[in-house]
């Protein structure tokens, strides 16, 4: 069994030139993967029309790339990927829950009320 | 427990109750505890305007059709300068990132150096998004116009510089005889358009007679617009949202019958917060309440990291053995750039 509670932890966190030569690289790596992701986004923007019947496929694959891009500042630009794994999922787990739960609720309220009576107001 | 007595913690990180929940310090867990909840805010208003948007029965705006201008070089590019902004804001975010490492090499000339290039990015971004806003609210050279049968359109096209205005009926200011041209009376090509799109927004432009803001009357000469298209944004008696109008001299034909009829509010151009150009009176309320309240972020970021700067600059984080202020500032400076991610995709992108 791994014991997570034995864990060597300091306030200083230090580490020597060796080992941030490294972590720079994945710094690197990371920069280089959020600038491609957001030019692949504008240019799909560009390319494909909301009006196009290829949009449908381009609105979901912009919702995972901006998941994937969000992944990537919060577990390596913000080090939760570094942290231990009961502090991931305690900031995690409880947003997850409660902003899927709302987004499910608010977008099928919103195209209730759509129907029913649409919010139209000014010109 | 057992695993406590030997787990080597160092004395500083220990909190109160002699423990350290997660093994972390407690700057920084509450740190992660306030971007939950800041988070939680930024979620409630972005799937607020999910509501809105899908609640309305008008078409919802296009960001590469409202979003499509430089500064300088004008419009047709589309989305360019919102990729732009978010490119100036991961990069600050690197640089950010860098900082915190050189942090923990305690390397204080490298985290000056790193935050710097971080406030300036921040800097940068706030800038451009004075410049979106101003762009936004002034509104494009044609506007929105209420068509006839009462459906609303926006449109595209080429417009024809105003020429000059021969004073017809003196007012305060101007008297009978003069005519005002671009290059005279310190007027610019920008502000003689400007002044004829203010008439047409207030319904001032009669046929072809124009009160100008000091009350004269003035006949006017305008070269053509040209290449015009109507896309139809809301439904009316003869036009469905979807509709298009490209045939030119038709779309100029009915363009020009709006902005002549002398109607306040027939034509609007840019934002406020009762009406915009762009679509539903809501989608102007949640572009300046999310990318304001965003952009007060930003703000807020760069100040602290100003003042973490000056920290740095003064050794107080060397004394102190360790530059874990860096990384808590850091970790507000990321979530920053986090929610412009989901803001640039839901605003801009969907």
């Amino acid at each position: 069994m791994i014991r997570d509670d034995i864990y060597e932890y300091s306030l200083d966190a230090h580490h020597d030139e060796e080992k941030g030569k490294k972590l720079r690289k994945k710094i690197y790596f990371v920069t280089i993967l959020l600038t491609v992701i957001t030019m692949v986004e504008v240019g799909l923007g560009i390319a494909i029309k909301q009006s196009d019947s290829g949009w449908p496929f381009v609105k979901w694959t912009f919702i995972a790339l901006t998941l994937l891009k969000a992944g990537y500042i919060v577990l390596s630009f913000m080090h939760l990927g570094d942290e231990r794994k009961g502090m991931r999922y305690v900031i995690l787990i409880p947003y997850f829950v409660f902003l899927s739960y709302l987004i499910f609720v608010l977008i099928w309220e919103g195209l209730a009320v759509g129907e029913a009576f649409p919010l139209t107001q000014g010109l | 427990m057992a695993g406590h007595a030997s787990k080597q913690i160092d004395s500083k990180t220990l909190w109160g109750g002699k423990m350290s929940p997660f093994s972390t310090s407690y700057g920084k867990l509450m740190m992660w505890f306030f971007l939950v909840s800041d988070a939680l805010t930024f979620g409630g208003l972005l799937i607020a305007y999910a509501f809105t948007r899908h609640a309305v029965d008008t078409a919802w705006p296009i960001g590469e059709e409202t979003f499509n201008s430089l500064p300088i070089l004008g419009h047709g590019y589309p989305l360019i300068y919102v990729a732009l902004m978010t490119f100036i804001l991961i990069i600050s975010s690197v640089t950010m990132v860098l900082a915190v490492e050189a942090g923990h090499r305690m390397d204080k000339k490298g985290v000056v150096k790193w935050m710097i290039a971080t406030i300036i990015g921040g800097a940068f971004f706030v800038g451009s998004q004075a410049w979106e806003w101003s762009h936004f609210i002034h509104g494009s050279e044609f506007g929105k116009i209420e068509l006839a049968d009462g459906s609303q359109a926006v449109v595209k096209g080429h417009f024809g510089d105003v020429k000059n205005f021969t004073i017809v009926t003196s007012g305060h200011h101007h008297k009978k005889g003069d005519v005002i041209a671009a290059g005279k009376h310190s007027m610019t090509q920008v502000e003689m358009n400007h002044d004829y799109r203010h008439a047409v927004a207030e319904g001032d432009v009669h046929g072809d007679t124009i009160m100008l803001h000091d009350g004269s009357v003035a006949t006017y000469l305008k070269a053509k617009n040209e290449h015009l298209e109507l896309i139809i944004k809301g439904n009316g008696g003869e036009y469905k949202i979807g509709d298009r109008i490209n045939n030119h001299s038709k779309a100029a034909e009915i363009y020009e019958k709006v902005a002549t009829a002398g109607e306040k509010n027939r034509v609007i151009y840019g934002a406020n917060l009762q009406q915009n150009e762009y679509g539903p009176q809501q989608y102007g309320q949640f572009f300046f309440f999310i990318t304001g309240f965003h952009g007060f972020h930003v703000f807020s970021g760069v100040m602290i990291n100003i003042l973490i700067l000056f920290g740095a600059i003064r050794g107080v984080y060397h004394k102190r053995g360790h530059y874990e202020m860096i990384e808590k500032t850091g970790l507000y400076w990321h979530f920053v750039d986090l929610v412009w991610v989901f803001v640039f995709t839901f605003f801009y992108l969907v």
